[in-house]
């Protein structure tokens, strides 16, 4: 028996050491990004530190000379925010449309939505590409906000939510009562469904700001580029000899997210879940 | 009678409600899909005139050796950090959730471990291509000063590593998220299984291996599936990691790094559709044949 408990307490060593062994390799990248923007290319280049220097005011500056960082914030904190507005409002009237209503071609329809959740996002990339420039809407926002208005994960884990949570009575009572369809959707349901908007949002939010792909392709302009084209663009540029400022200008397009990650990683880890296997 | 008809008045609503999406889905995603497979049946340079060729961009495709080394690198980058990470996850799991090892602040790692998914791809992979620098890189500096490696490694230009790199990027983006996956597969398990288990006197591995493992397949399928179709997508990394080109000797090469650099590199519209729909093929494939594999499985248990 105590053989067992003991080998008990040495499994149960070994698992701690593991783990912390894995913390450490999800943060040290991290770490040591945020240590080296703040040490100056000399330090940088002779040694590791542990310990931040003095250098992130000068890195500042010579960062700004080789990228307009918070232009590119701008940039993407407008587009993710316009995405996800878009993505919450126009998911949520979807998804109540599917979830208390029969029409004709419902399933259909629905069905359609399931599908376009399994097709690739890259796929389309060149046909996307021919439309925006068709419609002149090349080099503006349009292309990457408005598609959050057919944002089908959305509107899958919406119905699902108002299926489970928004139960027919309310609507009657208030058909009764003299409410408008639309007029019920937007007093009543809404505020019901906020809390599943919001655990959605988080995520249309990251997505739409991590994007890489469709702005690099559809903005050509300097100043339009969200933050992650910018960064791209830091990788073979002939500055990229000042290591000060390329960890800062990394630092400062990753803290965002890890910042609210922090305040909100109970509702994300909560979300990771509910979108997946229901069965 | 009347409230019937009433309400079906009003069930028309629902086709309001509904537009917007479809006008949107329409204009945006499915408009898109089939030009897009128009396209590649096409010549087309962006400007001048579309010409038809039918198929031939798809013959081009099939002896195209570069697309084939896209093919093979995107699958290799893929399966070196599939298996692991379903591997450590699974192992994590089984820690986190054995009552007998009574893990303290199982959350905490949790929460530490899934960090590095949600940030920005193309930040991180900047951040490892200065981390990786020949010279002045953090990762060789460690390296020597803990006596791992006598010189720096040249890694941004080894073409054997590099596709490790990426698989290990890809796995270290990933494995906390697979991780919370399978823990709320595992909690989700009707827990009189396994006292029926112990009362039959199972050991701990008779249990994962004929409890545990099988009940979770259906998660097991979320997870590999939608890995499959993101990791057929791989681009950021391996893109912004080196020279968008897929250097070293094309071996971050990925089937989406091709196809962007055909079409937007080298304005060969038509063929980097074609590379589109060859990939769209791969992952359709895949899917069915393991939700095939999936399903025959459970025949088998009944």
């Amino acid at each position: 028996m105590s053989n067992k408990t003991g080998g008990r307490k040495i499994s149960r060593i070994l698992i701690y050491f593991s783990l912390i062994f894995l913390t450490i390799i999800c943060i040290l990248p991290f770490y040591i990004m945020l240590i080296n923007a703040t040490r100056s290319n000399a330090e940088i280049v002779r040694s590791l530190s542990l310990l931040p220097g003095s250098n992130i005011i000068k890195n500042y500056h010579s960062m700004l000379k080789g990228v307009n960082i918070w232009r590119g914030l701008g940039n993407s904190a407008f587009i993710a925010i316009s995405y996800t507005i878009l993505s919450a409002y126009f998911s949520a009237l979807t998804a109540y449309g599917f979830s208390k209503y029969k029409f004709k071609g419902k399933s259909i329809l629905f069905g359609i939505v399931l599908l376009t959740m399994m097709v690739p996002a890259q796929l389309s990339l060149i046909g996307y590409y021919e439309l925006n420039n068709k419609l002149n809407l090349l080099d503006t926002y349009f292309p990457l906000i408005l598609p959050g208005i057919a944002n089908s994960f959305t509107v899958f884990f919406l119905k699902q939510y108002i299926d489970a949570n928004v139960p027919g009575t309310i609507i009657e009572a208030a058909r009764i009562d003299g409410a408008s369809e639309f007029k019920t959707f937007h007093r009543i349901i809404l505020p019901i469904i906020s809390p599943a908007i919001a655990t959605m949002s988080i995520f249309n939010f990251v997505f739409a700001w991590n994007n890489y792909i469709q702005p690099l392709v559809l903005i050509f302009s300097n100043e339009k580029y969200p933050l992650p084209v910018l960064i791209g663009f830091l990788r073979g540029s002939s500055y990229k000899t000042d290591f000060g400022a390329i960890y800062l200008a990394i630092a400062i397009s990753v803290l965002p997210i890890i910042i609210a990650y922090i305040l909100f990683s109970k509702y994300i880890i909560g979300g990771i879940t509910m979108g997946s296997v229901k069965e | 009678m009347k409230t019937k008809k009433y309400s079906f008045y009003k069930e028309k609503y629902g086709y309001y409600f509904i537009l917007p999406y479809f006008i949107v889905f329409s204009i945006f995603i499915l408009y898109p899909l089939v030009y897009t497979f128009y396209l590649s049946m096409t010549r087309y340079d962006g400007f001048s005139e579309i010409t038809w060729v039918g198929f031939q961009n798809y013959g081009r495709l099939i002896k195209d050796q570069f697309f084939w080394k896209s093919f093979v690198n995107t699958w290799r980058i893929w399966i070196v950090n599939i298996i692991p990470q379903i591997g450590i996850a699974l192992l994590l799991a089984s820690w986190f959730s054995d009552v007998r090892y009574r893990i303290k602040g199982s959350g905490f790692f949790r929460a530490v471990f899934y960090l590095p998914n949600l940030v920005t791809a193309a930040s991180v992979a900047l951040l490892f291509n200065v981390l990786l620098d020949w010279q002045h890189g953090a990762i060789n500096q460690l390296m020597i000063s803990m006596g791992i490696l006598k010189e720096p490694i040249h890694w941004l230009g080894e073409s054997t590593l590099m596709p490790l790199i990426v698989s290990f990027i890809q796995w270290w983006l990933w494995f906390g998220h697979t991780l919370i996956l399978i823990m709320a597969g595992i909690l989700g398990i009707d827990p009189s299984y396994y006292e029926a288990a112990v009362v039959d006197g199972a050991n701990r591995w008779q249990i994962f291996i004929r409890i545990t493992l099988p009940l979770l397949k259906p998660i097991m399928l979320y997870v590999i599936v939608t890995s499959l179709i993101g990791g057929m997508q791989i681009f950021d990394i391996p893109f912004v990691l080196t020279d968008g080109k897929g250097a070293p000797a094309s071996s971050l090469l990925t089937m989406v790094v091709y196809l962007y650099n055909q079409g937007f590199q080298y304005n060969n519209f038509g063929y980097g559709a074609a590379i589109a729909y060859a990939l769209f093929l791969v992952i359709l494939l895949c899917t069915v044949v393991l939700i095939r594999f999936y399903h025959k499985g459970d025949k088998e248990y009944e």
